[in-house]
């Protein structure tokens, strides 16, 4: 079972809006990502990027096609079963999406809390520890907005890892950030994702963070027209 | 409050976390629900003095049982009922006593303020139909023009009113007589006088030489120990055969003159409508507060769903805001109506108080219907969609 896929597409196909504005966004996606790799996929805008990993990451719907996520199948799952495997993932974002109420290890507790039963002290301490792996030892308390992006970035690469997700599905995660800090949260993810065995699927166009990638994905008009192994 | 949220909801505090972030809208907010809670604190005040004032004369009297006339809704109003009915009403085995029960409004002009005393007049020999403070007092009602006043009616000072003895007695006029006060009870002003009188029967009918001593405005009975009153009072219906009096037990006429003021007076009906728009600027205000929250966090509520968190989870925290807003704003409230209540009362000597019990259920109103507001602002967070953050 361990070497199983996390996750197994298979004729997925996605269609948005209904009646005459209905448009079919993704075709026949065939994907498979095995356990630790770390995969990359890209392509123009409006090629369907975004919308293959909302539906593997059981934020939306599947249509049409079958999508297993770690041995479960997406097509048809209850909305209850869907919250529970969104449980195992961790997301990161274009924007941080922190809360701005919250300190920089609150954040991150939240991470963590979404898993019943975890000790309060031991969240704060796992907390902590995700935020010295990220750089941020001295950030815990802060508030977003004392932060600069990139350390907000990585407050949310710390918050996305800190319950030691299986898969981890990132949407172009340095877009809104400079080329020292994007290489920064790069290779963090690559480092963390190593360390822990963790399955990364990144969405991005920087082309310094194809070299870091295993598998390279191109997409275009909804088609993967583009498989390329590395290293 | 935040480590009592944490223990309570076993996570972060979010509400609070989120509500306190911005003081100032916090504020405001607070501000709001103290606001509705002083509302409803206010009206429910007057309308338990009113109460109090519309019970306080019935507390004058002892009596088992009282005959009125038909339209005699409020002690103060309706027509009189013949004497001859008592006499009937005597020959039943079970009636132990009767009296005769006189009421008019005795004007006073005073230098300072004109005033008006509802006066009883009864009979100074049957000390038994007047409470114990009274009765030690009515022999001297025996006396021509003599008067038993409220030391606590409105336009009378305190100072005034305590220097009234047998020995010091106070005159003053009124209709064409000299009436001499010999001694106080305690009152207290109402809605309708600004004080109370007790003088005799006699006095009575000086003063007000219209009325004849064949028809009091009410009669008195007490019972023999032991009788059943419901039993009495269906007796006396065959017994009296003016079918339009109403013969009620001494409480109930009580209670439904309270009921009469509360729901058939314009007073009472403004005063609960008040309560009522009190409740509502609260739930709507709590409401208001709650659902720009969602609003204003629908990002941050999406991404917490998309990293698995479920509804409870989303209730729980509008829940606990609405908590925070309902217990942190009681509390002025409750501060700022008690004051105002106090001085409202010292103003119009009406006894305008906060009781344990109004503090109790309003702060139970208010986090019910906070809760109730934050329920209903929960339905925006269905526009918090995950697949929207990418
Ligand atoms: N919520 C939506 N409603 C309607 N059409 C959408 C929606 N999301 C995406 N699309 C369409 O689906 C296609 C793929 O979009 P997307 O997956 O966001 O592409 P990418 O992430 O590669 O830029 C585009 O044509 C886009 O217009
Ligand atoms: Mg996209």
């Amino acid at each position: 079972m361990s070497d199983a896929p996390i996750i197994a597409t298979a004729g997925l196909n996605h269609w948005f809006g209904s009646g005459d504005a209905r448009k079919q966004a993704l075709f026949d996606i065939n994907l498979t990502l095995q356990r630790g790799s770390f995969t990359v996929l890209m392509g123009p805008s409006g090629s369907g990027k975004t919308t293959v990993l909302t539906l593997v990451g059981c934020l939306r719907a599947v249509q049409d096609g079958s999508a297993l996520l770690l041995g479960q199948e997406l097509n048809g799952a209850s909305e209850a079963m869907l919250i529970a495997l969104r449980r195992k993932l961790g997301f990161i974002f274009q924007a941080h999406n922190l809360h701005e109420s919250l300190t920089a290890a609150q954040n991150v507790i939240m991470g963590l809390q979404v898993h019943p039963g975890v000790p309060e002290a031991v969240a704060e301490q796992a907390a902590v520890h995700a935020l010295g792996l990220v750089g941020l030892a001295d950030r815990t308390g802060y508030l977003p907005a004392n932060l600069s992006g990139g350390q907000k970035q990585r407050v949310a690469v710390a918050r996305a890892l800190v319950g030691n997700p299986a898969l981890v599905l990132a949407d172009e995660p340095t877009a809104a950030l400079d080329k020292d800090s994007a290489a920064d949260v790069v290779d963090l993810l690559k480092r963390m994702g190593r360390a822990r065995g963790t399955t990364t699927l990144l969405v991005t166009h920087d082309p310094r963070i194809l070299d870091r990638a295993d598998r390279i994905l191109t997409l275009e008009d909804g088609r993967i027209v583009k498989v390329e192994e590395r290293g | 409050m935040s480590w009592l949220l944490r223990r309570l909801f076993g996570r972060l505090p979010i509400g609070w976390l989120q509500l306190t972030h911005n003081r100032t809208r916090f504020a405001a907010a607070l501000a709001g629900v103290a606001f509705a809670n002083v509302l409803v604190f206010v009206q429910l005040g007057i309308m338990n003095s009113m109460a109090a004032a519309t019970l306080r004369p019935y507390e004058f009297f002892q009596a088992d049982l009282m005959i009125s006339a038909e339209d005699a809704n409020a002690f103060n109003e309706g027509g009189n009922v013949a004497r001859q009915w008592l006499l009937q009403a005597m020959a039943d085995p079970d009636v132990a006593d009767g009296m005769g029960l006189f009421l008019g409004n005795v004007p006073w002009d005073r230098a300072t303020k004109d005033i008006t005393f509802t006066t009883f007049g009864v009979d100074p020999a049957q000390a038994a139909f007047l409470s114990p403070e009274i009765a030690g007092d009515a022999a001297l009602l025996q006396v021509q023009d003599a008067a038993l006043l409220d030391r606590l009616a409105r336009g009378l000072s305190r100072d005034e009113a305590a220097a009234i003895r047998p020995q010091s007695p106070l005159a003053f006029e009124t209709q064409g007589r000299t009436l001499t006060a010999f001694a106080t009870f305690a009152g207290g002003g109402g809605f309708g006088g600004d004080g109370y009188m007790l003088v005799s029967d006699q006095t009575f009918l000086a003063l007000f030489p219209a009325r004849s001593s064949n028809a009091p405005d009410h009669i008195l009975l007490t019972l023999r120990p032991g009788a059943n009153p419901t039993q009495v009072i269906a007796r006396l219906k065959t017994l009296i055969s003016d079918p339009s009096l109403r013969i009620r037990s001494y409480a109930d006429a009580a209670q439904e003159d309270l009921r009469y003021q509360q729901t058939r007076r314009p007073t009472g009906v403004i005063f609960g409508f008040g309560v009522l728009i009190g409740v509502l600027v609260g739930l709507v205000i709590v409401y208001q507060v709650l659902s720009t929250d969602v609003a204003d966090h629908l990002r941050e509520y999406a991404t917490f769903k998309a990293m698995g968190y479920g509804p409870r989870f989303f209730l729980g925290i509008v829940l606990e805001e609405a908590l925070v807003l309902g217990i942190m704003g009681f509390v002025p409230g409750l501060i700022v109506g008690t004051a105002i209540l106090t001085l409202m009362a010292a103003i119009t000597t009406l006894p305008l108080t906060m009781t344990p019990f109004m503090a109790i259920s309003v702060f139970l109103g208010t986090i019910l219907f906070s809760a109730l507001s934050g329920t209903i602002a929960t339905r925006r967070l269905a526009a918090a969609d995950p697949a929207d953050l990418f």
